[in-house]
């Protein structure tokens, strides 16, 4: 029934599979070594023109893409596929075995077996050792042999799948890896605060990808530790359809937004000049917010003759901190205060109150992914997992109980074999030979 | 008392540990054998106390979180996990002599951490992209896998020098060596050891991508540590089919958890100083 094609077996062959693995093992670290995805120039700048033209025909600058490192993790797929058809449908067959059609002359010669006798008929024998296996959690069959009865009991026979969960879930995560790279894209954007954007750049290329929505970015914050040291990056985004608000979040690094299958990650920002400035009248209940550059000043719409400007602005390192604002309406002389940059304070003029607000303004940088063989990826990492613990730590035990009632007393044989852990199995064994054998 | 006195103890605890086991190995000291055990039990629950501590510290200054984020307490955490490994391994086989080989490393890790000019020994805050759960899940899941190669390397040495001094027919049960374990028992535990090793590197690479997909959107970009971490996943591969489907065993075994451990190194400590040495001496 098996196909003995040498190339069938070659590709099922352990020995391609270690050969594969070394390979990519070796290979892999060609890449740590040199850096990858830069420019023709720089390697020639860095290496030399020829050593540069012989890495571009060896696709070395972006070697983890090149067609032979691809070809070496086909090669294992293929191995992986071959392997399993050679092998699986003899680890089915011994998972789906009728033991108890077993060669009873087998048993005595396995090597963990115990002989005893009992002076009772081979039927009171029988319903007492299956209540005693039952009560130890192994449910057993049983069937008449010839003059004797042959019980069976086996535990974990599906743990024989394990190797081959493990195996697949290689197979898994490369078809995740296929679906991201065939239906997702990665890109990122600046998006300026208060600005929206409905498409994205994507990595390498360059080129606009539409993302069939709008998202704007309403605020951009930074909060820093004592020691200066960022502590968060904070955008506030929101997305739109026809102009309509859908959702809205404030998304941090390892907390992004998704949307329709596309996900937008903290992941940069930049520093503008300029400022944004907010400010709310406590009487009339109205407020409106103003850009405005590094010392100047502008009249704001909703109030009449009432001006809003920037004197200073302390920096910390390649953000403003704080912000010494100038402000006046109809009524007294200016008020000049500082405010934390994204901050408020509240200012009392003569007969109002005014909330006012100011930060630098930043574009944030969102890197935008969409992939829809993430969760491929993922079953395949928990498949692998699964696979591994069941290979590793669970084993197919099996027991045969054979009795022969010869005159009225009746030979008892007790023998267990397991795939895996022998000698945690022997000791299982001879506890439930105890078991068997006490009264 | 705070953490940073504790964790200067465990080093010298560890030290101490490392010298009654090599007692042991050498001078067939088994009354010492119970003595050995309880005190490296102690000297691993200073550690443990100390490594709490530090935790709890990082809350009183405001910057709240496990003590798993720089190269300090990385690899303080790493002898913690030495030791546990082999408490477990000295538990479950019932042989002492393997501390002599396996309790040095967690020694060396502790005075590496404590005594190299070149690490950062400060409770600092976390930068925005290592504030995650996944963060924790990821180096936790790494050192345990770590850990358990750097015994099988331990074990490896063992069988490699017992097995030398047989082949000479030099050892009889009266000498030094022939108090180590049979060889095919030490075969027997170092690849246990590797087996748990094994599945631990997996869930830390596993943990490491779906923290990186939730912090950048993708799961795997090939960057050094990253690809290293593979290789190290494909030698102790290769390792455990060559044994399970090609009979390999002794010698070739051992030496492939030796090397193994040499590319876990390299992995956690070599890509740090080497390759991104490499990448800032190509920029300037
Ligand atoms: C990175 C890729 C691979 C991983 C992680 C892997 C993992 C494993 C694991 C964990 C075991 C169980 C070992 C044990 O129980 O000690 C195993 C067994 C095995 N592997 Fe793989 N494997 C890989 C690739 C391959 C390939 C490409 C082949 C192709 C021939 C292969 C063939 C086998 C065979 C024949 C066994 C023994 C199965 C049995 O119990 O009959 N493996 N593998």
């Amino acid at each position: 029934m098996k196909k003995k094609n040498p190339v069938f077996s070659f590709f099922a062959s352990v020995k391609l599979a270690l050969f594969t693995l070394f390979m990519l093992a070796v290979t892999s670290i060609i890449g740590t070594v040199i850096p990858q995805k830069e420019s023709f120039d720089w390697y020639v700048q860095r290496y030399s023109e020829s050593t540069a033209k012989l890495f571009e025909v060896l696709s070395i600058p972006d070697m983890y893409n090149s067609w032979w490192f691809l070809g070496l993790l086909g090669l294992l797929s293929l191995n992986l596929i071959v392997c399993s058809i050679d092998r699986f449908p003899g680890v089915w067959k011994q998972i789906k075995a009728d033991n108890l059609a077993n060669d009873l002359s087998r048993l005595a010669k396995m090597r963990l077996s115990e002989k005893w006798d009992l002076d009772k008929t081979e039927a009171e024998c029988a319903s007492e050792l299956t209540n005693k296996l039952a009560s130890n959690g192994w449910n057993s069959a049983q069937r008449k042999r010839d003059d004797s009865l042959l019980i069976f009991a086996q535990k974990g026979a599906m743990t024989r799948t394990g190797v081959y969960i493990v195996h697949a879930s290689i197979l898994v995560i490369f078809i995740g890896a296929i679906v991201g790279e065939l239906y997702g894209f990665k890109g990122s954007i600046m998006l300026p605060e208060t600005k929206s954007t409905t498409s994205i750049f994507q990595f390498g290329s360059g080129s606009p990808i539409d993302l069939g929505f709008e998202v704007r970015c309403d605020r951009f914050d930074i909060e820093f530790y004592d020691t200066g040291m960022p502590k968060a990056y904070r955008s506030h985004l929101t997305v739109l359809e026809d102009s309509k608000v859908i959702l809205e979040k404030n998304i941090v690094v390892n907390d992004p937004l998704t949307y329709k299958g596309i996900t937008f990650y903290q992941s940069s920002y930049q520093g503008y000049q300029d400022f944004i400035l907010s400010v709310a009248e406590k009487n009339t209940d109205t407020s409106e917010s103003v850009t405005l550059s590094f010392q100047q000043r502008a009249n704001l719409s909703n109030h009449n003759n009432t001006a809003i400007g920037i004197i200073n602005a302390e920096m910390r390192g390649q953000s403003v901190s704080r912000i010494k604002i100038w402000f006046k309406d109809e009524q007294g002389p200016a008020s000049v205060f500082w405010i934390r940059a994204g901050d408020e304070v509240t200012v009392q003029r003569a007969d109002t109150e005014y909330i006012i607000g100011g930060k630098q303004m930043y574009a944030t940088g969102l890197q935008v992914a969409k992939d829809p063989g993430v969760w491929i990826v993922y079953i395949g990492c928990g498949m692998m997992i699964l696979g591994l613990f069941v290979a590793f730590f669970m084993s197919h035990r099996r027991i045969w109980l054979l009795l022969k009632e010869e005159h009225g007393s009746t030979s008892i044989l007790l023998a267990g074999s397991t795939n895996k852990n022998k000698m945690g199995f022997e000791k299982t064994f001879s506890s439930l030979a105890d078991v068997l054998k006490s009264n | 008392m705070d953490s940073s006195q504790l964790l200067g103890i465990t080093t010298f605890t560890y030290l101490f540990s490392t010298i009654l086991y090599a007692v042991i190995f050498i001078f067939k000291a088994k009354k010492l054998g119970t003595p050995a055990t309880v005190f490296t039990v102690l000297a691993f629950l200073v550690q443990t106390a100390g490594l709490l501590l530090r935790w709890q510290e990082s809350y009183k200054i405001g910057y709240g979180h496990a003590p798993l984020t720089n190269m300090y307490e990385s690899v303080v955490f790493f002898a913690w996990t030495i030791i546990l490994m082999y408490l477990l391994i000295e538990w479950k086989f019932k042989t002492k002599v393997i501390g002599a080989f396996a309790v040095p490393f967690a020694f060396l890790a502790m005075a590496y951490a404590s005594f190299s000019t070149g690490i950062n020994k400060e409770i600092s805050p976390l930068i925005p992209a290592l504030q995650s759960n996944w963060l924790l899940a990821h180096v936790v899941t790494c050192f345990i896998g770590y850990a358990a190669f750097a015994v099988a390397a331990g074990l490896g040495i063992m069988y490699l020098v017992k097995n030398t001094s047989e082949s000479r027919k030099t050892t009889n049960n009266e000498s030094l060596l022939g108090t180590l374990p049979p060889l095919k028992v030490i075969d027997d535990i170092t690849h246990k050891t590797m087996v748990f090793g094994f599945l631990w590197l997996s869930v830390g690479i596993i943990t490491g991508a779906i923290w990186a997909n939730s912090a950048w959107g993708t799961y795997w970009s090939w960057d050094p540590k990253e690809t290293w971490s593979l290789i190290t996943w494909f030698i102790y591969a290769i390792t455990l089919h060559a044994r399970y489907t090609r009979g390999w065993g002794g010698t070739r075994i051992a030496w492939l958890a030796l090397f193994g451990f040499v590319s876990v190194i390299f992995t956690y400590y070599g890509v740090n100083f080497l390759l991104s040495g490499l990448h800032s001496y190509g920029s300037n």
